[in-house]
């Protein structure tokens, strides 16, 4: 079990207990939390579930697949601390982090 | 003006069998998409991916099983309509009254939305000014490249579109090429054949920026980007092109007077019909509790809306339910030969 704060561009922070084992982008869903659509439904196939990590985050996370990288370029405004939620898989190691969606993307 | 039976919004796997359910009860059905090809996701998104629970089938890709549905449904001689997109719905006494963004038109008897997660559309700029400039000095696809000719161009984007365009109008104009990061998804002899161009001083390569803003009065005069580090340049351009793949949207479904909840279409389980009498939904697009985005609930959901339709295709008759081993009148539209 992770806790995960979602902020979304109401400025408003979601933050929810996601289990181990569920992807960032599935703990959204499921939390209807708005701005992440996951179309392709986790296939990395549409960047509608992509998501800002928060910087102190980035190296404790699992490194990128080819496959990320380039449909990363598909999302809106990507920056260097972007990823596809559907592609960070929850442990106990992600507890506390924290995730922006882009204002575009909502 | 195309007279049928039924409308089929979406040629992905469900509408597909959809037209095929149509075809066994004997009413006719057209099909239009608004991608270039039949399939949906399918094609777009995964056509080489397998797939692993399509019943009796234990393996297949996307391509396979569109191809194979295709297959399934020639003895009807759909008509399919591709590169459409539907934009307004009117209803007429007991038919309704469609156009398409092709002004193609269509009288109908009923109308099965099968549209998946939406139309694909190209994925714009965040860049607001954008908008202004989009269709006369921006663009997200090429219909006529001549107007390119020794103007200067910026592309953005780092996928084959991006790669191709750039490459091909180097030949005739001044060519930026600008992406986010230093490598590109496209075909990698594309990518060494634009850096050789960059070399050459043919064509300008500007990695690790992005769109900052785009300037202009009438048309685009200049693009700023940014790159990665905070740093900005201002490029003198004509013409400005993005090439962000695709997105998928609702679009004009929207202004149909349909209940939607969360970017899907309520429906009744009975017959898969909305809360308007005629119009159907089908396929990942419509919900109702216990919905399973699944390829196989698609085919039932079209089982059952193709029957849905038959009452308002055929007023006057009953419909009879018969099996295709057995029935001569499926077998006869089937083309079956004994």
């Amino acid at each position: 079990m992770a806790k995960i704060s979602y902020h979304t561009h109401d400025s408003k922070t979601h933050t929810f207990d996601i289990q181990n084992g569920l992807t960032v982008m599935e703990g959204a869903v499921q939390n209807d939390i708005p701005g992440i659509d996951a179309d392709c439904g986790g296939g990395m196939a549409c960047a509608t579930c992509h998501v800002y990590v928060k910087e102190d985050w980035l190296d404790k996370l699992p490194t990128k697949e080819d496959g990320e990288e380039d449909m990363l370029d598909m999302a809106y405004e990507p920056k260097q601390n972007s990823r596809l939620s559907c592609q960070l898989i929850v442990s106990d190691e992600l507890d506390g982090l924290e995730v922006t969606i882009p204002e575009k993307q909502a | 003006m195309n007279k049928t039976d039924v409308l089929i919004i979406g040629a992905g796997p469900t509408g597909l069998f959809c037209a095929h359910q149509l075809g066994i009860i004997g009413l006719q059905c057209e099909i239009v998409d608004n991608l270039d090809k039949a399939g949906g996701q399918c094609i777009e998104l995964y056509p080489d991916k397998p797939i692993y629970d399509i019943p009796a089938v234990p393996e297949c890709t996307g391509e396979e099983l569109t191809n194979n549905l295709l297959q399934q449904i020639k003895p009807f001689n759909v008509k399919f309509h591709l590169n459409e997109r539907v934009e307004e719905l009117k209803k007429n006494e007991n038919r309704w009254h469609v156009k398409t963004s092709g002004n193609q038109k269509f009288d109908i008897a009923a109308i099965i939305i099968a549209g998946g997660v939406g139309s694909f559309e190209p994925r714009k700029f965040p860049v607001k000014e954008c908008e202004k400039f989009e269709g006369s000095s921006l663009f997200y696809s090429i219909k006529d490249k001549t107007i390119f000719k020794d103007k200067t161009i910026s592309i953005f984007g780092g996928g084959d579109s991006a790669l191709d365009w750039a490459i091909e109008l180097s030949n005739t104009s001044k060519v930026n090429l600008i992406h986010r990061r230093d490598g590109f998804s496209g075909a990698e002899s594309s990518v060494q054949k634009v850096k050789e161009l960059n070399d050459q001083g043919k064509l300008n390569l500007y990695t690790k920026y992005q769109m900052d803003f785009v300037g202009g009065e009438n048309n685009i005069s200049s693009v700023k980007i940014k790159h990665d580090e905070g740093e900005s340049k201002e490029l003198q351009t004509d013409y400005v092109l993005g090439f962000f793949g695709l997105i998928m949207q609702l679009g004009p479904i929207l202004n149909w007077g349909l209940n939607i909840n969360k970017k899907t279409v309520e429906v009744n389980t009975e017959n898969f019909e909305t809360n308007v009498d005629g119009i159907f939904a089908i396929g990942d697009i419509c919900s109702y509790p216990g919905k399973l985005k699944l390829i196989l609930s698609g085919f039932h959901e079209g089982a059952l809306a193709a029957r849905g339709c038959f009452k308002y295709a055929r007023p006057d008759e009953k419909l009879r339910f018969e099996f295709t081993t057995t029935s001569k009148a499926a077998q006869e539209r089937l083309g079956v030969k004994k």
